[in-house]
């Protein structure tokens, strides 16, 4: 007989949440996400990411469908499911007034793990995140990236299978957004799975391996984020000329575009030459000083992924 | 991001091992759990004691000066008894039970306001486990206020315990029902008039109307009659009868009171945790 298959670490089937007011934040999601994955949840405001998020963590009730963590149903056993997640939240929800050591060790202590052992492992967490040396100041005296790193120490005292991420970097700088996704990576390739959602679709293209893009409470894309690159058919550069310009030359295979600073802006086909363009700004006496990428890849996409789902328009 | 070691060396990085690979029973771990919350409300109410243990004993205090010697020599006696020392019983059980209650619904609102009663919610615990932490932590308070209170009131009046084990009792009971109380009222607030609204607009008169300072046998009617419906005067007359042996009611029926209070009021906030009343959307 041949081994069963392992459950993956998330599978939705079916999700609806209508709320008091009558909004459908979510109209029948489906999402499976396998074990050891680094998962993606992408979608514009509104989407139905963080209530996907709070109905699994069971922040949120839902009104329809069915959840399974690593193969425990959330609804049957959601003790069971609870030990396998970790959770950090969008919004700080910190209590401002505990010491660091005593809140990861008080998390820990939610989860059965008794005092003495808590707190050694919430003192291993902050020694993680490089919080050692704050574990005896008020919470509210951390600066905004040291309590972003301080709900992932408290998510991870447990010991979590699964990960679950709803905006980790917003509203911190790049240097700490740098530090956290290097520690993500350290944090999935030791096996726990990971889902993020993100605003910043740089960070999806660079750490997940796989991504769902959401839109009106629907899933319009499920995919591989290769696969999902490889669809974007152009992608948009910007020329800056040596010496300003009063009219772009004509570009029919392009589409350019004079932006207020004097830099063209161009389209290019993926997988043609950009050999001709540049033949025809010499032919111009345009000289091009720098050339860049305009937008992230994975943004251009999201955008015409969301934008061209009419069908999930109400 | 890894931290150094303050024993040496900057750690590797490594997940903790997982509770679910663990052998904890759901008892054991919800023990832990409803430990780790009593530990964290006891701790919370010693280190802002300005706040929860002082003001109390500061108002009481006021009383027993006001009701001792500036007043009470010229009240004369109650059932037997000066004026102060047939107060005092019920001057305590007020303190024991608006800090009981005062204790559950500042600091689960309070957890509810910062949103890290979501700590909870996400992990195994269950609601039981969350709902006697609470509790306990108020009753802590209760009782401190309640103790801290009658040692005070012993600088003014000698105070008899005509029965210790009763008196205990209904201290610990009253605590409890009000600390259940609460945990609802908490449940239920959206904002922090609500939860003000109950101890100003209900404890309050409850207490002060329900023999703290009078004993019931002075009302005439319809007022006595009046009295009876309300539950504090049981709480007053069974505390005081554990101190005086003095008391307007039987005391049989104060107990059945408070364990009707107790039991009513800890199964709606059992159901209203279940159905994530105030706490899930």
């Amino acid at each position: 007989m041949p081994p069963k298959p392992a459950p993956p670490a998330l599978r939705i089937r079916g999700l609806r949440k209508t709320y008091k007011n009558g909004v459908e934040a979510l109209q029948g999601v489906d999402l499976d996400v396998a074990q050891g994955e680094f998962y993606g949840l992408l979608g514009p405001n509104g989407a139905g990411k963080s209530t996907t998020i709070g109905i699994v963590t069971s922040l949120v009730n839902r009104s329809a469908g069915s959840i399974e963590v690593f193969g425990v149903d959330t609804e049957n056993d959601p003790g069971g499911a609870k030990r396998l997640i970790g959770i950090v939240p969008q919004e700080l929800n910190l209590n401002q007034f505990e010491k660091p050591l005593h809140i990861v060790a008080q998390q820990a202590g939610y989860y059965g793990i008794p005092w003495r052992e808590a707190r050694e492992r919430a003192a291993e967490c902050l020694q993680w995140m490089g919080l050692w040396d704050k574990r005896t100041v008020m919470a509210r005296s951390l600066s905004g990236g040291m309590k972003r790193r301080l709900m992932i120490a408290r998510a991870l005292v447990h010991g979590p299978r699964l990960l679950i991420l709803d905006e980790p970097t917003a509203g911190v700088d790049i240097e700490i957004r740098r530090a956290t996704w290097e520690l993500l990576e350290q944090i999935n390739a030791s096996g726990t799975t990971i889902i993020l959602t993100t605003h910043y679709l740089e960070e999806a293209e660079q750490l997940c391996r796989r991504i769902a893009i959401i839109d009106r409470g629907r899933i319009v894309q499920d995919t591989d984020t290769r696969s999902l690159l490889q669809q974007l058919a152009t992608e948009t550069f910007v020329l800056d000329p040596v010496e300003p310009i009063a009219e772009i030359p004509d570009l029919p295979d392009f589409a350019p575009r004079l932006r207020a600073d004097g830099s063209i802006e161009v389209e290019h086909a993926r997988g043609s030459s950009l050999n001709e363009l540049f033949q025809v700004l010499d032919r111009a006496g345009v000289r091009i000083a720098s050339m860049r990428n305009k937008a992230n890849r994975l943004e251009e996409l999201f955008l015409r992924l969301v934008e061209h789902h009419p069908e999930v328009r109400p | 991001m890894n931290g150094s070691d303050p024993r040496g060396g900057p750690r590797p990085f490594s997940v903790p091992p997982s509770v679910a690979d663990g052998a904890r029973s759901r008892l054991g771990e919800n023990w832990v759990g409803f430990v780790t919350t009593v530990r964290r409300e006891v701790h919370r109410v010693l280190r802002i004691w300005p706040q929860t243990l002082l003001p109390p004993v500061i108002t009481t205090s006021l009383y027993f000066i006001i009701f001792g010697p500036v007043l009470g020599n010229r009240i004369g006696e109650m059932e037997g008894f000066s004026y102060l020392q047939y107060v005092t019983p019920g001057l305590v059980m007020m303190a024991v039970l608006i800090n009981s209650y005062q204790n559950v619904v500042s600091s689960l609102f309070g957890a509810k306001f910062q949103h890290h009663i979501e700590e909870m919610l996400v992990s195994p615990m269950s609601g039981q486990a969350i709902l006697l932490g609470f509790a306990v932590g108020g009753v802590f308070r209760g009782l401190a206020i309640g103790a801290i209170v009658t040692m005070v009131s012993l600088l003014f009046v000698d105070l008899p315990v005509a029965h210790p084990l009763l008196t205990i009792a209904v201290a610990v009971l009253t605590s409890v029902a009000f600390a259940f109380g609460g945990f609802i009222n908490a449940m239920v607030a959206r904002n922090f008039d609500d939860i003000s609204i109950v101890p100003t607009f209900v404890l309050t008169p409850l207490t002060m109307l329900g023999g703290v300072f009078y004993s019931v046998s002075l009302l005439g009617e319809p007022w006595r009659t009046v009295s009876y419906a309300n539950p504090i005067l049981y709480m007053v007359n069974a505390f005081r009868y554990g101190l005086l042996g003095e008391s307007d009611i039987p005391i049989g029926i104060a107990f059945a009171v408070l364990l009707v209070f107790i039991v009513g009021f800890y199964a709606a906030a059992i159901r209203m945790l279940r159905r994530g009343v105030g706490m899930r959307s």
